[in-house]
């Protein structure tokens, strides 16, 4: 009675191509961002060498068109090359993603032609990393509370104001920043701009001393009467808002690709663990309280990876996809908490010790429950979506 | 300069596991890859290749699948794959004929790179059967190759010695996982892999003698690791005596 059914094309699997580059990058992550990872979480040192090999690989301008100097790749490669990097190191990882799609995308999506000529080949060669400046002390979920200004003065805007908690502030180059250009407009008042860290009037301020991803540094950036190019405006003064919230809809999905790698590396070292380990004349994986939990990571993992491929897909597709990324940030950031937790608890007391990677992972995850908006901001983009 | 690569495709070793009951290796669902001293080998070949110019040709014996693996060999710098699917029962004696029957149609070569045996098997007899069927000089566990005007000048580890020996071309060299790093493809060279060719060649293509294995397979079994579990626990020094003792009964020291 079946034999009349036509198979529908949807294939849930990566292309020949995504394979291939997923697997170059993990024998990548395997080879050079492993060994690094647990000295530079704990120098809290930023894996420059790192990224000027990813940069040879064009793993800096993964997103970025051909015409410049990027690879023009699809979202779901990205997020595979987001994923296993962040597998052997999630601090690398959210500076590859922040560096491509909070730097270069919103240039690619909203910048003027001189702008794209100007700026993407140099991020595109990684010869200066990207950075997104949105968060202030007291503007984060709240991105309509910025006091950040910017006034044009002949051929220059004015910027004036703080932000904090910027990834990669103290080493970026290139930094997309957000300010209000007519503070009695509301959300339509805010504008964005491309700023270079040589401009007049930058300044780094205070690196953040974090609980996890200690790599990626973190940190305040101040600018006192800085001089921007009116050049420089991206998109037209108001879009400010607009290009803040569908940057970080883009941004949220490399964030959700991040968490999964975190959530798979928990789960790779707790199999591992878990077959070595023998307690009660046993290796513990032959017990069904760590198994079920072997078994409740992969799947969830399984489940968040999927969201992720399938915002990346509707992306891709030139639709609305909004909804899909919170989603997909909201369950794989939960997932890789959840992990973390297990993975520490059938390492048992080893597992709180430094000695043992899950520690660091267990640190790790928790920032992807809240940057590039928390689980309850995800939580309100997503009913927003179905209530209106 | 005209190399060609000898590649397998392997299931990943490591990957392996044994069914405890029956002690066979446990093939399905492992996953594929490039033999890892194949890599070495496309890698001198391209090292040759931006030194001196030519061109890269692949040549696989395997199952259709293959070519997916062999693309992240034209990714990694080779210039086009020849893929020749074996008969159902091949040894190395029939894949050896395959292959050099395939460097016959191709004609000119000047360099032939091979890994110095395979991860899955290890024979390490491909190189010189082919060398042989060819009839040229074959310079053996390669750990350094430097190419000159007219001749090759390498460098073979022989374990306690190493030994310098030069050849002209043609010349088949293997080589061995010392001598460089394979290197990753970049995304551009990935892209571009896309539209570089790997040709298939049907047997009856390569050779006309009926090829017949003089090998026999019977049976492959994992080896299974048990551990003794001997706990040596009281006077240190006694106890050191005994895991020596423990040690040489059994083989390991002698």
């Amino acid at each position: 009675m079946f034999d009349d059914l036509i198979p529908t094309p949807m294939k849930l699997e990566l292309n020949e191509q995504q394979k291939m580059i997923r697997n170059m990058v993990r024998e990548f992550a395997e080879k050079e961002v492993a060994p690094l990872a647990a000295e530079l979480d704990k120098k809290g040192e930023y894996p420059t060498k790192t990224l000027e090999k990813m940069a040879k690989l064009g793993l800096l301008g993964i997103i970025i068109p051909q015409q410049y100097g990027g690879a023009g790749l699809d979202t779901i490669s990205y997020v595979t090359v987001v994923e296993e990097i962040s597998r052997k190191c999630a601090s690398t990882g959210v500076i590859t993603s922040v560096h491509n799609s909070l730097a270069a995308w919103p240039i690619m999506k909203y910048g003027s032609e001189e702008q794209k000529k100007k700026y993407l080949p140099i991020l595109a060669k990684g010869e200066k990393i990207g950075a997104f400046a949105g968060t202030e002390p007291n503007a984060g979920s709240d991105l309509g509370a910025m006091k950040t200004t910017a006034v044009l003065k002949g051929h220059h805007y004015i910027i004036n104001g703080d932000k904090t908690f910027i990834t990669s502030g103290p080493k970026a180059g290139i930094i997309i920043v957000f300010a209000v250009t007519d503070k009695n407009a509301g959300t339509k008042g805010l504008s964005a701009f491309i700023i270079e860290n040589t401009f007049k009037g930058y300044k780094v301020g205070s690196i953040f001393d974090k609980l996890g991803i200690n790599a990626s540094q973190t940190s305040e950036l101040l600018f006192e009467n800085m001089e921007v190019p009116q050049e420089n405006l991206l998109g037209k003064e108001g879009d400010g808002f607009k290009i803040a919230l569908s940057t970080l809809d883009g941004g949220r999905i490399g964030i959700a690709a991040q968490a999964v790698g975190i959530a798979q590396a928990a789960l790779d070292e707790s199999i591992a663990y878990s077959k070595q380990r023998e307690q009660f004349g046993k290796p513990i994986a032959k017990f069904q309280a760590i198994q079920w939990m072997i078994a409740d990571m992969a799947t969830r993992i399984e489940a968040a990876r999927f969201l992720v491929y399938n915002a990346a897909y509707i992306k891709d597709k030139g639709e609305r996809f909004s909804k899909e990324a919170a989603m997909a940030k909201l369950f794989a950031s939960e997932t890789a908490m959840e992990a973390v937790i297990k993975a520490v608890q059938i390492h048992g007391g080893y597992g709180y010790t430094k000695e043992y990677t899950v520690e660091r992972l267990f640190r790790d995850a928790k920032i992807t429950e809240i940057y590039e908006g928390t689980s309850e901001v995800q939580r309100m983009v997503i009913s927003a979506n179905l209530l209106g | 300069m005209n190399i060609i690569v000898c590649a397998k495709q392997v299931v990943d070793v490591a990957e392996i596991k044994v069914d405890s009951s029956t002690k066979k290796p446990i093939l399905v669902g492992v996953p594929q890859k490039i033999s890892d001293m194949d890599k070495n080998a496309l890698e001198e070949a391209i090292k040759v290749k931006e030194k001196h110019g030519g061109k890269i040709t692949i040549l696989t014996v395997g199952a259709p699948d293959a070519k997916e693996r062999m693309k992240e060999l034209l990714a990694m710098g080779a210039d086009e794959g020849v893929l020749i699917p074996p008969p159902e029962h091949a040894d190395y004696h029939v894949i050896a004929h395959l292959l050099a029957g395939a460097m016959k149609k191709i004609g000119s070569y000047d360099i032939i790179f091979c890994g110095e045996a395979s991860i899955d098997m290890f024979s390490g007899q491909m190189g010189p059967r082919i060398a042989g069927l060819l009839n040229i000089p074959q310079i053996t566990y390669a750990q350094q190759v430097t190419v000159e005007q007219n001749k090759v000048v390498a460098e073979r580890n022989l374990g306690e010695k190493a030994v310098i020996i030069e050849s002209p071309f043609p010349v088949l060299i293997t080589v061995t996982k010392e001598i460089n790093q394979p290197r990753l493809p970049s995304l551009m060279a990935i892209l571009a892999s896309s539209s570089k060719p790997i040709h298939e060649w049907p047997a009856t293509d390569v050779t006309t003698e009926a090829l017949v294995p003089k090998l026999q397979t019977m049976d492959i079994k994992g080896i299974p690791m048990q551990r003794k579990n001997i706990i040596y626990q009281n006077d240190l020094d006694q106890s050191v005596g005994k895991l020596v003792d423990e040690l040489a009964k059994v083989g390991v020291l002698r």
